[in-house]
């Protein structure tokens, strides 16, 4: 048996504590699909149309042609046109400003009554206001797997490209004494500020004798994922030594 | 990197051995009062402990003279030394633990005197295979005092003892040395979490080698041996200081992780009669130490890496060390001595490697915290 599969076969084994989590397939660490892109309208007379984060509400700026700049002010102008003509489009509703606007009114639960999902758009004006039980257990489910892959990562130096046989759990139990609740802050050994993927980096080059990963390595990613998880509900404290 | 950037550990050593250097044609009450003055501008400096410019009040067991005056042989005081929890893997694998492991044989090969024996406090191999048990052991021959042997569970899970106890003999033994009556346990049994599990034996080692994992079973000295024990002892009188070896702390410590053993209360029953009773434990790679009732118990420091602070249940007696430095290999290693006096008590001496000696007395632990307190580090541990 070589390392990795044993290393495979235990986490095998461990898969059966998140099993009560986890329903869906164990997601392993790959690259992100890309992220949705919103579909701006293409100007009929070589302008520029600008539009509104909600996905569809868009103007055509008079005069800006293609990589030029707008003002401050014609771009307060803009802003302003492109919310009025929003509300017109949408008179009794509220535009949400999600968890910030105190003002807005909780959004009514839509309970799961075995009918039909509602369809669930992904625009300003939908997704605050239609998601279901459903929707709440599929999110849970993607973050806890994507959190469960770091948790596999942080436990195989194999994994994460170890060489010398030590991972993380070894000094790090629980991802203990990692905070990243203090990230960013100036690492006195790098001489320089660092982010809490720095030292993880350092962490796979050094002890661990490995490759430092690329900020957008998926690994990296899962890896950093589980150790703020483990730090769930402890006060963000950045510069903290 | 390494190369780049030297740790804050370093670069304050060698700082301070460029200053010790410019001392030397000092005279000692000269040396003293600089040496001093430097240690408070470095702790002005917030950035140490003062662990590191402690002047150390017993660097070496001296014999007790009121004692070895009396010409009584065969009685305390005397000086044991320990390595312990070196996780080696095999030589091709990982240097890393291998020099540390070196290390800590030459520490004890150093003294002066030599201690009566060194006592290895288990966890000689990380993943049980016979390479890195026969490495242990080549390490280990180069101990120049006897060398007592202990098991910890890293050395046992993969084929459940057979490597070691042909290497090493049986796992829980027992002899007297100067009066004291010295039990070394196996104190890692766990019940079977592998057979229902269909784990193969590197499985089975590996869920055993991690800490923070549900599936293991937790620590237990176990029935045979606790009545092993019981046998053991009938035959001591209540007033023979009692030194006991035992891999796993014998006191519930935080049971996620380990730091524990299932049935301490029962053990702890059994060594409640004796006057003077020290424990010796390795497997938390860390400054710990407790009291309960007669006991004074003393964790050991690892040589491969050392474990942060349990999230609950630290005895209130330790004082913690400072967060190791994770840029300085090591930092918050090392290994030790321990002084067993005339009195049958026992003073721990942890030999931190990268940082000065830091020595716990009995007196502060039998007297729960009110006198002999070990200086505390500047910064909390998290």
């Amino acid at each position: 048996m070589t390392r990795r599969s044993i290393a495979l076969a235990t986490a095998a084994g461990c898969a059966a504590i998140f099993a009560a989590v986890a329903h869906a397939p164990r997601l392993r660490a790959q690259p992100a699909p890309p992220l949705p892109v919103h579909q701006v309208p293409q100007s009929k007379n070589g302008g520029t149309v600008v539009m509104l984060c909600d996905g569809k509400t868009s103007m055509e700026v008079k005069g800006l042609k293609p990589g030029e700049s707008m003002t401050h002010a014609q771009a307060t102008e803009v802003t302003r046109e492109l919310m009025a003509q929003w509300q017109r489009q949408h008179p009794n509703e509220k535009w949400q400003m999600a968890q910030t606007d105190q003002s807005s009114e909780p959004v009514p639960a839509v309970k799961a009554t075995g009918a039909k999902p509602q369809s669930r758009g992904t625009q300003q004006g939908d997704t605050y206001a239609s998601f279901t039980d459903r929707d709440y257990k599929v999110w849970k489910n993607q973050t806890d797997n994507f959190v469960a892959e770091g948790k596999r990562l942080f436990h195989d130096g194999a994994a994460i490209g170890g060489t010398i046989g030590v991972s993380c759990d070894m000094c790090h139990p629980d991802a203990s004494n990692t905070h990243p609740e203090t990230y960013p802050k100036y690492q006195v050994q790098l001489q320089r500020v660092a982010l809490l993927r720095d030292m993880i980096d350092w962490c796979i080059e050094n002890p661990v004798k490995g490759k430092a990963l690329d900020p957008n390595d998926p690994r990296l990613r899962a890896l950093e994922a589980y150790i703020i998880a483990q730090r769930k509900g402890v006060a963000l404290d950045y510069g903290k030594h | 990197m390494a190369a780049r950037h030297k740790s804050v550990e370093t670069k304050y050593m060698e700082d301070r051995d460029a200053v010790l250097r410019g001392l030397r044609r000092l005279d000692r009450r000269t040396f003293l009062k600089v040496l001093a003055a430097t240690a408070g501008a470095v702790m002005a400096k917030s950035l140490l402990p003062p662990h590191s410019f402690q002047l150390v009040e017993v660097a070496n067991a001296a014999p007790d003279k009121t004692a070895s005056g009396t010409g009584m042989a065969g009685k305390p005081p005397f000086t044991f030394a320990y390595v312990s929890d070196t996780h080696l893997y095999q030589r091709t694998l990982n240097q890393r633990f291998v020099r540390a492991a070196v290390k800590a044989v030459d520490d004890v090969n150093a003294l002066d005197p030599q201690p009566d024996f060194v006592l290895f406090g288990g966890d000689l191999a990380q993943l049980g295979r016979r390479e890195e048990l026969d490495l242990g052991r080549q390490i280990l021959a180069e101990v120049k005092a006897p060398v007592k042997v202990m098991v910890g569970e890293h050395d046992w899970f993969y084929d459940l003892g057979d490597t070691w106890q042909e290497m090493f003999g049986p796992p829980n033994y027992s002899f007297d040395w100067k009066g004291v009556h010295v039990v070394v346990l196996m104190s890692v049994h766990e019940k079977d979490f592998w057979t229902e599990r269909k784990m193969t034996p590197a499985e089975r080692m590996h869920t055993v080698a991690g800490l923070d994992n549900g599936v293991q079973s937790r620590f237990e000295v176990g029935d045979d041996e606790r009545k092993w024990l019981s046998d053991d002892l009938a035959k001591v009188p209540h007033t023979t200081p009692l030194l006991v070896f035992s891999h796993s702390p014998l006191y519930k410590y935080y049971r996620n992780w380990n730091f524990w053993t299932d049935d301490a209360e029962q053990v702890q029953a059994i060594l409640k009669p004796y006057n003077h009773v020290t424990v010796i434990h390795g497997h938390t790679h860390q400054m710990l130490y407790n009291q309960i009732g007669n006991i004074s118990f003393y964790g050991m420091l690892s040589t491969a890496w050392p474990w942060p602070y349990a999230p609950t249940g630290l005895p209130p007696l330790t004082i913690q060390m400072n967060r190791a430095d994770p840029f300085d290999q090591f930092d918050g290693l090392g290994d030790g001595q321990i002084n067993v006096r005339a009195d049958g008590l026992a003073d721990k001496i942890y030999s931190l490697w990268d940082r000065n000696p830091v020595t716990v007395r009995a007196d502060y632990l039998v007297s729960h915290g009110k006198i002999a307190r070990p200086p505390a580090p500047q910064f909390a541990s998290y």
